[in-house]
């Protein structure tokens, strides 16, 4: 096939990327000012990371939304995947419909409704708001991208591989955990860091869901820059990009490593 | 087609195991739709029931601050009383203040016209992807896919910074000769229009690059051949084969943007009215718990057409991957 790659279609990635990267990257950038104004480069320093590491009350944030973000990203990647497998095996039964609409709507529904609704839940049901009611609140937000990603894996699944094993004596439970679950695992990890990176990353739900001793590092962030931009917020958003973008790294890199030993497998099983 | 035959072929064995296996794969089978289905209604239906009730209630000094409450506290007759100071004051509320009206159509007016921006900005970077060497494809895709990632928050914060009087964009301009004052755009609709491009882009470039990459680029050529010009092959075969993409592409960003609360709050400053900023004051500033949910079940009504449009489309590319 020709494919013409030409001069417009490069400038546009060019100018598209610039767009998508060059907020970020000066971001960064004014994390290490030595200057106060965010704006106006006065040396490089360090300083503003080191006094973001006395900053008890942003440590005490970051503590607490790593800890939401773990448990709500875990819980949600199990819940996720079962939503998937719904989705995906069980064709027929009572209320799919509804079911797939509560899997696809809360992908789009604005915040502010979601966080407003289960606010109320949580007031109605006599739940104290902390951080309890915050993973609660994550967990079934994240649950449904989970669910999008595990499912779009599951549909180019080969069902005659499972189908093998319970030919071979396979009870259904092992035939899962043998045959499906290490087929669907790539798309379960991408699943767990896209709930965790989502958990981390949001504010309006936590707002509402979160209460007294349970402030999250956006609520925090966000109180902050109400006041006004400084290099200190820049530095802690400067670190939070570092750590995801560590963790995205690590996960391609390893998926990769996977894929590559997948192709050797396969070449020496059709040599064999 | 192959592999229900097989299935129907091994089916009398698997009738032949053990009862016991069978009433537990059964009982397993039905805990994988239950849990979920559970968890979503209990956390993400009945929760808009309640937004519903509530809306119909009144405010009152009290914790929870609404009435009537609602509950069994005086036993089955007070449950059902409570239903008689249920009423629509809140929706006759909203109508009657002319900054609700104002609001509902500014935020779809807004996310609207940003949704054309946001597919005028990422058609060009889609298709260029999708032209782009097939080596280097799952590059480009992974550097869109990286700043959705990265914070929300973060992304919007990055703006004040550049969009500021002061800020850098406007050093730029300055010094560049290009404008002799600096420009305000921080806290005006623009520095709105340009926060929600920016955040919702990557939701516009994948689902447009993801039907651009299937298109067989023949097509265009045996166009070419034939002597049509490049603009009406690209509006005659490229811009139809890649609705698909276009549409769930918009629904993408319209839905989430009508509400949006991040990108006005920070770059719109008080000046501008959006209906997320309006529920978020009500339910936070003046503590109106009643009426931010009557702003929310109207502003749910106003999304349902999208949001079901979202759905088919997802349903319908969900069939397409089997």
């Amino acid at each position: 096939m020709n494919t013409t790659w030409s001069r417009f279609n490069v400038t546009s990635i060019v100018l598209g990327f610039a767009f998508l990267y060059l907020p970020i990257v000066l971001l960064i950038v004014f994390s290490f000012n030595e200057s106060k104004l965010v704006t106006v480069w006065g040396g490089f320093s360090t300083k503003w990371y080191v006094s973001l590491f006395h900053n008890q009350g942003l440590m005490d944030a970051t503590w607490v939304t790593a800890r939401v973000g773990v448990i709500s990203a875990t819980v949600a990647t199990v819940l996720g995947t079962l939503a998937a497998l719904t989705l995906t095996r069980y064709t027929r039964f009572r209320g799919r419909i509804l079911f797939s609409g509560m899997v696809f709507a809360p992908l789009v529904m604005p915040e502010v409704i979601t966080g407003l609704s289960l606010l109320l839940l949580f007031v109605a049901i006599g739940l104290d708001r902390g951080f309890f009611t915050v993973t609660l609140a994550h967990i079934t937000l994240t649950m449904c991208f989970v669910a999008v990603v595990v499912q779009s894996r599951l549909v180019s699944f080969d069902r005659s591989l499972e189908e093998a094993a319970m030919d071979l004596g396979a009870t259904p439970a092992k035939t899962f955990f043998q045959i499906t679950l290490p087929v669907i695992l790539p798309a379960i990890v991408s699943g767990w860091m896209l709930a965790f990176t989502l958990s981390l990353d949001d504010l309006v739900i936590a707002s509402f869901t979160s209460g007294p001793g349970a402030t999250t590092l956006p609520m925090k962030i966000y109180s902050q820059v109400r006041l006004g931009v400084t290099p200190e917020i820049n530095a802690a958003c400067t670190l939070l990009i570092a750590v995801v973008a560590v963790g995205v790294i690590i996960a391609s890199i390893a998926n990769k490593r996977r894929e590559v030993q997948r192709q050797l497998d396969e070449q020496a099983a059709q040599r064999g | 087609m192959s592999n229900i035959a097989i299935t129907d072929a091994i089916a009398p064995s698997t009738a032949a195991k053990p009862l016991l296996t069978r009433l537990g794969a059964g009982f397993v089978n039905r805990l994988v739709i239950i849990v979920p289905y559970v968890w979503l209604l209990f956390f993400f239906l009945i929760p808009f029931v309640i937004v519903f009730k509530i809306s119909l209630s009144q405010t009152a000094i009290a914790m929870p601050p609404y009435t009537p409450v609602l509950d069994f506290r005086d036993g089955i007759s007070g449950f059902f009383a409570g239903f008689r100071n249920l009423n629509f004051d809140n929706y006759v509320w909203l109508t009657q203040d002319a900054l609700y009206f104002k609001a509902y159509i500014t935020s779809v007016v807004i996310a609207a016209i940003s949704t054309v921006l946001t597919l005028l900005v990422g058609y060009p970077i889609a298709y260029g992807m999708a032209r782009a060497p097939a080596t280097i494809r799952p590059t480009l895709l992974m550097l869109v896919i990286l700043p959705f990632w990265t914070s929300f928050l973060i992304r919007v914060y990055a703006w004040i910074g550049i969009l500021k009087p002061e800020g850098l964009l406007n050093q730029l301009l300055l010094s560049l000769h290009i404008i002799n004052q600096p420009l305000v755009i921080l806290n005006t609709y623009t520095a709105i229009f340009i926060g929600i491009v920016y955040s919702y882009l990557p939701f516009m470039v994948l689902p447009l690059y993801s039907s651009l990459e299937k298109m067989d680029y023949s097509l265009i050529e045996a166009a070419k051949d034939l002597g049509c010009p490049p603009t009406s092959a690209f509006w005659k075969i490229t811009f139809p084969l890649s609705l698909p993409g276009v549409i769930a592409g918009c629904l993408l960003v319209f839905i989430p943007a009508v509400g949006e609360f991040v990108i006005p709050d920070l770059l719109g400053g008080s000046s501008t009215l959006m209906i997320g900023k309006t529920l978020w004051n009500e339910f936070f500033a003046n503590r109106d718990w009643p009426v931010s949910s009557a702003v929310a079940v109207i502003l749910l009504l106003l999304l349902t057409v999208p949001i079901m449009l979202f759905q088919q489309a997802q349903a319908k590319a969900q069939e397409q991957g089997k």
